[in-house]
């Protein structure tokens, strides 16, 4: 069985305070990743790419269909089975890291680990390790990462993506603003998750690692609505 | 699972006018709620009739307790929804001034709880206060100091150690931060959450502040003119509000 599987999704905006305007931006979507395999959305800007991401993590409501993840319709679900699912199942690698303020770095990528009620002292030798994976300085680690360069602020959020092997992935654009290095380092992390049997939806505008990572490509604007002659 | 609180059909009316109203949701062990809406939205009215200290117009409070289980609040008797107030609950206010005692020292208010719900040996007190002290960040030299001496970041962590200290399993919180510049508000928060998460609470926060509950809260209720208009996970309500006035409230808020 698919671990993430959405049939019949459509979305729409209303903007209430712009006059009531309807947008539609999608219809109809429809895509199933299994275990262990790496789907890219595709398509130009505004497509909706981020869009079906964010209603596979629930961060947007779904108008009609299913987004089916381990079992849960995001769609239907209580928000306290959508916060599960995200602690144990679901993992995303957004483009901006949100963060309490004056947490340190170290304690930011543990933290998934820690909600799972891993042990501290496992949490954090475990978000060390990925740290160090991904070059920050260990001078870094007990400063808060909102004073931080933006690649840096991307690493510890790939970190805090990655440090829990969660079964399904999403990822917004892991390599964007990322040197040959951190890029070649997230790539191998990509594979790892891939190999021991996560499913994962990316987006990458990045053509060389979306052809070396993805077993295939849904083209989002095919999802798009029709529109009226 | 049981929900700790079982919220049905609660409203409130001052005379003519609409407090709160038709209100439900039920809240499960761990999780934080924010209630949030403009001055006026009926926020602080709800989270006082559930915390009793306004008594509801119509509905049920149905909270999980533990002797027996799923009780109406309401309807219990006034010493034992005291008891559960000094035990189970615990209510942070706006201004700290109205959850301490002033004229008590930081170490007598921490120690006052403790002795309602029956401590007795002033060692075990004293170590539990200065032990909470650190907790909140309160040098413990502090602790003979009256909170009149306190800074007014200092004096809400205090009032936070006052009402945890008994580990209730509830706390209602209204406007927490409000009212602190900005460096105390980041660090009172991180405080509130690491305390959620080791402590397993389940928490209720009145707040106009859509930063803190983003923060904060895992679950969101809007209100307005005294209605739940829309309710959902914190993060789905804030980046994806459905109804006019959750767009209208996002789309307020300032960029830094």
């Amino acid at each position: 069985m698919a671990m993430i599987d959405i049939s019949g999704v459509s979305k729409s905006f209303t903007l209430h305070n712009q006059g009531g305007a309807v947008i539609g931006v999608m219809e109809n979507a429809s895509l199933s990743v299994a275990a262990g395999e790496c789907v890219a959305l595709a398509g130009a800007s505004g497509a909706g790419k981020s869009t079906l991401m964010r209603m596979i993590y629930g961060n947007y409501l779904a108008g009609t269909g299913r987004i089916v993840v381990d079992g849960v319709d995001l769609v239907q679900a209580e928000p306290r089975e959508i916060l599960a699912l995200r602690r144990e199942t679901l993992g995303y690698v957004s483009q901006f890291l949100r963060v309490v303020p004056r947490v340190p770095t170290l304690q930011v990528v543990a933290e998934p680990l820690l909600a799972l009620g891993v042990s501290a002292d496992v949490a954090v030798a475990r978000a060390a390790e990925l740290l160090t994976r991904l070059r920050i300085p260990e001078a870094l680690w007990s400063l808060s990462p909102t004073t931080f360069s933006g690649g840096e602020q991307q690493r510890v959020n790939i970190a805090r993506g990655f440090v829990h092997d969660y079964p399904a992935l999403l990822l917004d654009e892991p390599t964007a603003s990322l040197d040959v290095k951190n890029r070649a380092t997230v790539l191998a992390l990509i594979r790892e998750a891939r190999s021991r049997g996560a499913a994962i939806v990316g987006i990458f505008h990045d053509a060389a690692a979306r052809a070396e990572l993805c077993d295939r490509e849904i083209d989002v604007s095919a999802f798009a609505p029709q529109r009226a002659a | 699972m049981t929900p700790l609180l079982q919220v049905r059909d609660v409203s409130h009316f001052y005379g003519a006018r609409i407090g709160c109203s038709d209100v439900n949701f039920d809240l499960y062990p761990g999780e934080v709620m924010g209630i949030v809406g403009e001055s006026g939205s009926g926020k602080s009215t709800l989270l006082n009739c559930l915390a009793g200290h306004l008594p509801p117009d119509t509905g049920e409070v149905v909270f999980d307790t533990r002797a027996d289980g799923p009780t109406d609040t309401v309807t219990m008797s006034e010493p034992a929804r005291r008891m559960l107030s000094r035990t189970d609950w615990a209510f942070v206010h706006q201004h700290a001034r109205d959850g301490l005692r002033m004229s008590v020292s930081a170490g007598g208010n921490i120690g006052e709880r403790l002795m309602a719900v029956g401590a007795r040996r002033y060692g075990d007190i004293r170590a539990q206060a200065t032990d909470w002290l650190g907790r909140v960040e309160i040098d413990e030299s502090r602790i003979d100091d009256r909170p009149s001496a306190f800074s007014g970041g200092m004096q809400q962590r205090l009032q936070i150690a006052r009402n945890l200290v008994t580990g209730p399993r509830l706390v209602f919180m209204d406007e927490p931060t409000g009212g602190l510049d900005v460096s105390v508000q980041a660090r009172l928060l991180d405080l509130l959450r690491g305390l959620v998460r080791e402590m397993g609470l389940s928490a209720l926060i009145v707040t106009h502040d859509l930063a803190v509950v983003r923060l904060l809260a895992d679950r969101l209720m809007v209100m307005k003119d005294g209605y739940v208009v829309e309710s959902g996970l914190t993060d789905q309500v804030l980046d994806d509000p459905q109804h006019a006035y959750t767009q209208l409230l996002v789309s307020s808020v300032l960029q830094v």
